[in-house]
């Protein structure tokens, strides 16, 4: 494999890393204002994900950053054309980010309750811009014959890519949900077992039939064969309908790796489905970046293969090493007072 | 000077300076105070004794306040190079992307995830790792610096690179992880970093002695703060002299603007203050106070070392680039230079008034002296934001030094309205952040430390006072 693929490969992995853990994070953050009964409950939720979301969106700082620095083009056109859908997005994130540390810097109710409705909203608006926006990469914008997107905001819209967002969106609610199985107790728990039990179905249909949707897309509009998109696609409807089924046997952990490989899926299958362009022109198909067309030359891509090389191992291991440290369920009946 | 006609890149680059300046004030504190925190919870580790451990958690609350912004803002530098100045980032995208990603994979994974564990990990951790983990995320932020400025750098004094097919190719990653600009303004940069952290905890304790209010816990962290800021702000006061050098040796425009000096001269006089000459049909200042030779030594490292005048460099560079005005705008970079200059030499002088009194064991009862500390900590921010003001303004026309110009760099896909809604956004956003954080901060900063856990790091410690 040269270079340039090698760092396509690894783009679509940082994404479905990101997708995998940011996914969860936006889950429970979507899940905030309707499982908790009580601010115990609220701090539980919070502290679920407390420790681990920063290194989470980490994967998406680094697959921006990895974009820049691999295919300077993509990146350019990718983000000036997703302009005001990026905008939003760093809108959600900046609430959301400030909603951890400063929530309970008061003991105001109202205070807390609004960093609570501030997480919960970046939360969903963040995953369903990033399904839009990414699910635009393969259906096609205006690029004009010097790569430049001149389309509008509203070029950004269909039903396919209005799917592909609330998909994401129920895909992480779902996600979210069977994380939380794993790190509550108590009632909390009961509660956010019921909530994944019926996030699955929904979560299911609109995640298969995004997924059909999108290697119809390729097909259609992307000049690619049915295989190999549909084997992505597959793996993952398969992972979906087993999710339903564990979560309602109550199979946690299992439910948990299943809406996991879900997200992944998601990723996995829409870039396979991109393969070998990077964004599709709307306004002619010749006009559509390729991965040789935007990629960084020979020397930067190297330089940055061997920095992965030492450096991305390294990183899953600390961070699983954060996961072991905090296995223990969080909440409960508590022996000391929080705040 | 600043293209006046091009709406769409007037609004670009106020969006920049907007949230860069803004970034920026979160970024030194966090460099700065990070390593302060750590310092106390280390002597919590070596003595047992509690008042560090209160310490570690009063100011790691500060730390932690600020650092939340700093990570949100930051990721909007990271999308802004893509989403405002698509020219610049396809025609830098090989070079500039690298030292950005790499600081995504070596030092930004690295620090997020560390304070994840030292935030949490309070009493899951054995206190030896808890305190490695808190000093691995201080390397981490350090590092992420190092990086960030790598990449500045190479706007600054492009090396290590290729024009290829009309886009700059890397062609030593050595040489633009090592080169000069690079060193130079990480140290100038880490400096100034423990500068605000050091003056932060400075002010804080001082605001406490002022108030009468735990004099006894306060004072070894005053003590801390005061072995950091006396040599550390004072060396940087040579260090970017020095950096001043290289800088006319690099970029002459630059410090020839910063000082309006139109004319060549030798044994050049530098300006401490100046009335008109910042433009080419004023350049005789109708009134201004002199040191004689300053700027010569200042820019050259002589006292009679030669200066070249704007004049001069500018048709240098139209013989070089075409015709054109290369003029940076002169009054501006003129006072920031000197705005920093002032506001780092005032903090470098209250510190050593600091340490003096300190040592004669009078700070404590000084109201009019701790009055004026507790102001201080601001000085070091302000002098910050003019650097980078003197720094990036300094280089305009060019976005990167010599061979792209900010006016042809910004998207071509994005329009000024949309351009002017995200601006807003930004500066509507930051403003409520700002003055959340400044409320927050003070509160905290006032807060009772002698009522704080400071516990056997006990479940029912700290862990809330630094939880989220």
């Amino acid at each position: 494999m040269d270079l340039q693929n090698l760092w396509f490969v690894l783009i679509v992995v940082l994404w479905s890393g990101y997708f995998l853990l940011e996914g969860f994070d936006f889950g429970v953050g979507m899940l905030l204002p309707f499982l908790p009964r009580d601010e115990d409950d609220d701090d539980a939720m919070f502290a679920s994900i407390g420790p681990v979301w920063d290194g989470n969106e980490v994967w998406l700082v680094t697959a921006g950053g990895a974009t820049f620095a691999a295919f300077p083009a993509w990146y350019a056109t990718m983000f000036s054309g997703l302009y005001i859908a990026l905008l939003a997005v760093l809108f959600c994130l900046m609430i959301r980010v400030v909603s951890f540390e400063w929530r309970t810097k008061s003991e105001s109710p109202r205070w807390r309750r609004i960093w609570l409705w501030a997480n919960a909203i970046g939360s969903f608006g963040a995953s369903l811009i990033w399904g839009v926006g990414l699910a635009n990469l393969l259906y096609g914008t205006p690029i004009n014959s010097s790569g430049d997107f001149d389309g509008s905001f509203w070029d950004l819209f269909n039903g396919y890519t209005l799917l592909a967002g609330v998909a994401v969106v129920a895909i992480f609610a779902f996600h979210g949900a069977t994380y939380l199985t794993l790190r509550t107790q108590g009632d909390l728990l009961d509660r956010a077992g019921r909530a994944s039990r019926r996030l699955a179905a929904v979560s299911a249909v609109l995640g298969t039939v995004f997924l059909i949707w999108t290697v119809v897309v390729a097909v259609d509009r992307n000049d690619k064969d049915v295989f190999p998109p549909v084997l992505p696609a597959a793996i993952g409807i398969a992972a979906l309908v087993l999710a339903v089924v564990l979560a309602h046997r109550r199979n946690q952990l299992w439910a948990f790796a299943m809406t996991a490989a879900a997200a992944i899926a998601v990723v996995v299958t829409l870039f396979t489905s991109l393969f070998p362009r990077v964004m599709v022109s709307s306004t002619d198909f010749a006009n559509s970046l390729t991965v040789s067309g935007s990629a960084s030359a020979h020397y930067t891509l190297a330089v940055m293969s061997i920095v992965a090389l030492i450096f991305v191992p390294l990183v899953l291991l600390y961070q699983g090493w954060t996961y072991h440290v905090f296995r223990a369920r969080v909440g409960g009946p508590r022996e000391t007072p929080t705040h | 000077m600043i293209l006046l006609s091009d709406t769409a890149v007037d609004l670009a680059r106020a969006q920049f300076a907007t949230t860069s300046l803004y970034h920026f004030l979160f970024v030194p504190l966090t460099l700065g105070l990070g390593p302060i925190v750590a310092i106390f919870q280390t002597q919590w580790h070596r003595t047992g004794d509690e008042a560090w451990l209160k310490l570690t958690h009063f100011f790691g609350t500060l730390f932690l306040i600020n650092f939340a912004i700093g990570v949100a803002t930051g990721l909007v530098q990271e999308f802004q190079f893509g989403m405002n100045w698509s020219v610049y980032s396809k025609f830098v995208g090989n070079v500039f992307g690298a030292p950005l990603a790499i600081e995504g994979l070596a030092a930004f994974f690295l620090e997020s995830t560390f304070l994840g564990l030292w935030i949490f990990g309070w009493n899951r951790l054995s206190p030896r790792v808890h305190l490695a983990v808190l000093w691995t995320a201080v390397a981490g932020t350090w590092l992420s610096a190092y990086f960030i400025l790598v990449a500045n750098s190479f706007m600054q004094d492009p090396v290590g690179y290729k024009i290829v097919d009309g886009e700059a190719q890397l062609t030593s990653v050595w040489a633009l992880l090592s080169s000069r600009w690079a060193i130079y303004a990480f140290g100038h940069t880490i400096l100034a970093g423990l500068t605000c952290g050091a003056a932060v905890v400075f002010g804080v304790c001082c605001w406490h002695f002022a108030k009468g209010r735990n004099v006894e816990v306060f004072r070894p962290a005053a003590r801390v703060a005061l072995i950091v800021l006396v040599p550390v702000s004072c060396f940087n006061l040579w260090f970017g002299s020095h950096f001043g050098i290289l800088v006319t040796e690099l970029q002459p425009m630059k410090i020839s603007a910063a000082e309006a000096q139109w004319d060549d001269c030798q044994k050049c006089a530098f300006s401490l203050f100046q009335v008109g000459g910042f433009t080419q049909n004023d350049e005789t200042p109708r009134y201004s106070i002199e040191v004689p030779g300053l700027l010569s030594f200042l820019s050259t490292g002589s006292f009679k070392g030669k200066v070249t005048g704007l004049n001069e460099l500018n048709q240098q560079y139209e013989s070089r680039y075409g015709k054109g005005d290369y003029l940076p705008p002169i009054e501006v970079i003129y006072w920031s230079m000197r705005g920093m200059a002032y506001a780092g030499s005032f903090v470098a002088l209250v510190a050593v008034v600091g340490a003096f009194l300190y040592w004669k064991r009078r700070l404590e009862r000084l109201k009019w002296f701790l009055w004026i500390a507790v102001g201080t900590s601001v000085l070091p921010f302000v002098a910050c934001a003019l650097g980078w003001m003197l720094t990036e303004m300094g280089r305009q026309p060019w976005i990167v030094q010599g061979l792209l110009k900010t006016a042809n760099a910004n998207s071509p896909a994005v329009g000024t309205t949309w351009l002017a809604i995200s601006l807003a956004v930004f500066v509507g956003l930051y403003a409520i952040l700002l003055v959340l954080d400044v409320w927050l901060m003070r509160r905290y900063a006032g807060r009772d430390i002698s009522t704080m856990g400071g516990g056997e790091s006990g479940e029912s410690s700290p862990a809330p006072a630094i939880g989220y």
